[in-house]
């Protein structure tokens, strides 16, 4: 077994894979922890299925660069749900229900009404559930992807004060001083280019269980919120890792197995943390 | 001196108006207790002083050098997140988030105060604490000493006792008194009055009718209303 995954190991997309893995995996888990404790969940849910909608756009209307229009429907729509989150006509997580969905339905019906390739529930399945793209990347993409990646966790480093203070208690942290709106903003724009990033790797569907679950079994085992970011990321990178190296064993989904990495870990978190 | 001046001043939401009228002026070292019914608008006054809402007329103008982001604040109970996974010293260090703008991190001067205002506050020894585990009554003296990592000069305490036994809440009402003592500021709502008269400088009381007065002036109208009544 060792044998074959240090075969596997000496090929360039095998090992762009795991790079791109870790990368995802650890942004996804630290913007997660922002999102579980501000009870916004399901915004990465949410987000996925606006980038799948738009991806859908992009390759109907026969675009090559297709994040040139993901990236920036994903980053308004996540400004704007945020920014609407507490008072709009709609109520933050009806806001995002209602977006998520009505972009998945016509994402799909644009894909079936103006087909661009033969096999459209293959192209459904891919966008969706990730696919063996995270295997195809271009050295291209992990440079991008690098990069994105180091501005998310210098961002998260950078304002790691402020962060806590607004996630903690928004109102305290505006009455005292702190420029929640820039902050929020910025938070917003970060979650989209992850989001969009990490549906390479696990599908616009499973994106949600790479943000919440690091999380959820960080905080069964640690109390403090530095604690709960460090362990949060250092779990999603573990299984990132983990899924990849079964899934070229046992030819699984990348995507799939990567989630189930994290789950089980979730499952002995909770069985032995003492927070549970 | 720094005063906080409210002149004819209106709240509320959107088109509902929630207070009207509204007119004190609170001078340095003032111990202003603000009463009213549920719903009355205590609560929606307080986070128009933080700016946290806007006023929908009227003005409330700083003076002495008082600026909108040295006032502290101990938010009503409900707003707190009471399961959020953070120790004590990361709750009393984010009071410095608001002062950091131009900075990234704290400095070791701010460790220092949040150390001191720990010990005055009597929460020093949970330090590295689970927030989550501790009594209300701890809890409430955590946030208190977060909101003195926030200002120096004016408290805004929003029902600091409520959901508290009698004891946490002497001895809450005994460590706002002596901040009150060595200089502080303080706006306080609150709904047993009677366990601050000794302290309170003035009452507002907010309600169909709004009514602004020193503490003389108030206890002498309760004694009249009990010799009425
Ligand atoms: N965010 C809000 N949007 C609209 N109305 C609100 C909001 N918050 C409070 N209110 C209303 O304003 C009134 C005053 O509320 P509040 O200031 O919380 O009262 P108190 O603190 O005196 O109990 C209530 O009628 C309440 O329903
Ligand atoms: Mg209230």
């Amino acid at each position: 077994m060792l044998a074959e995954l240090s075969l596997y190991l000496s090929f360039p997309f095998v090992r762009y894979a795991l790079i791109v893995s870790v990368l995802i995996a650890l942004c996804s888990s630290l913007l997660g922890v922002i999102l579980v404790l501000r009870r916004f969940s399901h915004l990465g849910d949410g987000l996925s299925h606006v980038a799948f909608g738009a991806m859908a756009a992009a390759s109907v209307a026969g675009l090559k660069n297709d994040m040139a229009i993901v990236l920036p429907v994903t980053v308004a729509t996540a400004v704007f749900l945020l920014k609407n989150g507490k008072r709009g006509m709609i109520k933050g997580d009806a806001a995002i229900a209602m977006l998520s969905t009505a972009a998945l339905a016509f994402g799909y019906l644009m894909m079936n009404l103006f087909p661009t390739s033969g096999n459209i529930s293959g192209d459904v399945c891919t966008t969706l559930f990730g696919s063996t793209s995270i295997l195809t990347l271009k050295r291209s993409d992990v440079v991008l992807c690098s990069a994105l990646s180091f501005a998310v966790l210098l961002i998260y480093i950078l304002f790691y004060e402020k962060i806590f203070a607004i996630t903690f208690d928004e109102d305290f942290a505006k009455a005292t001083g702190v420029d929640t709106a820039r902050y929020n903003l910025l938070i917003a724009v970060v979650i989209a280019v992850v989001v969009v990033l990490a549906m390479n790797l696990v599908g616009s569907l499973l994106i949600s269980a790479l943000l919440v679950f690091p999380v959820l079994s960080a905080m069964r085992l640690f109390a403090s919120f530095r604690n709960v970011s460090v362990f949060a990321a250092l779990i999603s990178v573990f299984c990132a890792v983990a899924g990849i190296l079964i899934s070229i064993l046992a030819s699984t989904p990348v995507g799939s197995t990567i989630v189930a990495c994290d789950f089980v870990i979730f499952l002995l978190c909770t069985v032995f943390g003492r927070n549970g | 001196m720094i005063s906080i001046e409210v002149k004819d001043l209106s709240l509320g939401y959107e088109k509902q108006v929630v207070v009207k009228d509204l007119n004190f002026t609170v001078h340095e070292g003032d111990y202003l207790c603000i009463v009213g019914e549920n719903g009355s608008g205590k609560t929606t006054l307080l986070k128009t002083l933080l700016s946290l809402n806007e006023p929908l007329q009227g003005s409330i103008v700083f003076s002495g050098g008082l600026k909108r982001n040295e006032i502290g604040y101990l938010p009503q109970q409900s707003n707190v997140q009471r399961d959020f996974p953070a120790t004590v010293e990361e709750i009393v260090m984010s009071g410095f988030a608001g002062k950091n703008s131009r900075r990234f991190f704290h400095d070791e001067s701010q460790k220092k105060t949040a150390k001191e205002n720990m010990e005055k506050m009597r929460v020093a020894d949970l330090s590295s604490s689970s927030f989550s585990h501790l009594s209300g009554g701890q809890q409430q003296r955590v946030l208190l000493a977060r909101a003195l990592c926030a200002t120096e000069k004016v408290l805004l305490l929003d029902e600091p006792v409520a959901g508290l036994d009698q004891q946490s809440s002497t001895s809450m009402y005994g460590l706002i008194r002596d901040l009150n003592r060595e200089g502080m500021t303080i706006i306080m709502i609150t709904h047993d009055i009677e366990d601050v008269l000794q302290d309170a400088t003035h009452v507002l009381q907010i309600g169909h009718t709004n009514r602004f007065t020193d503490i003389k002036t108030f206890r002498s109208g309760r004694k009249e209303e009990d010799h009425v009544g």
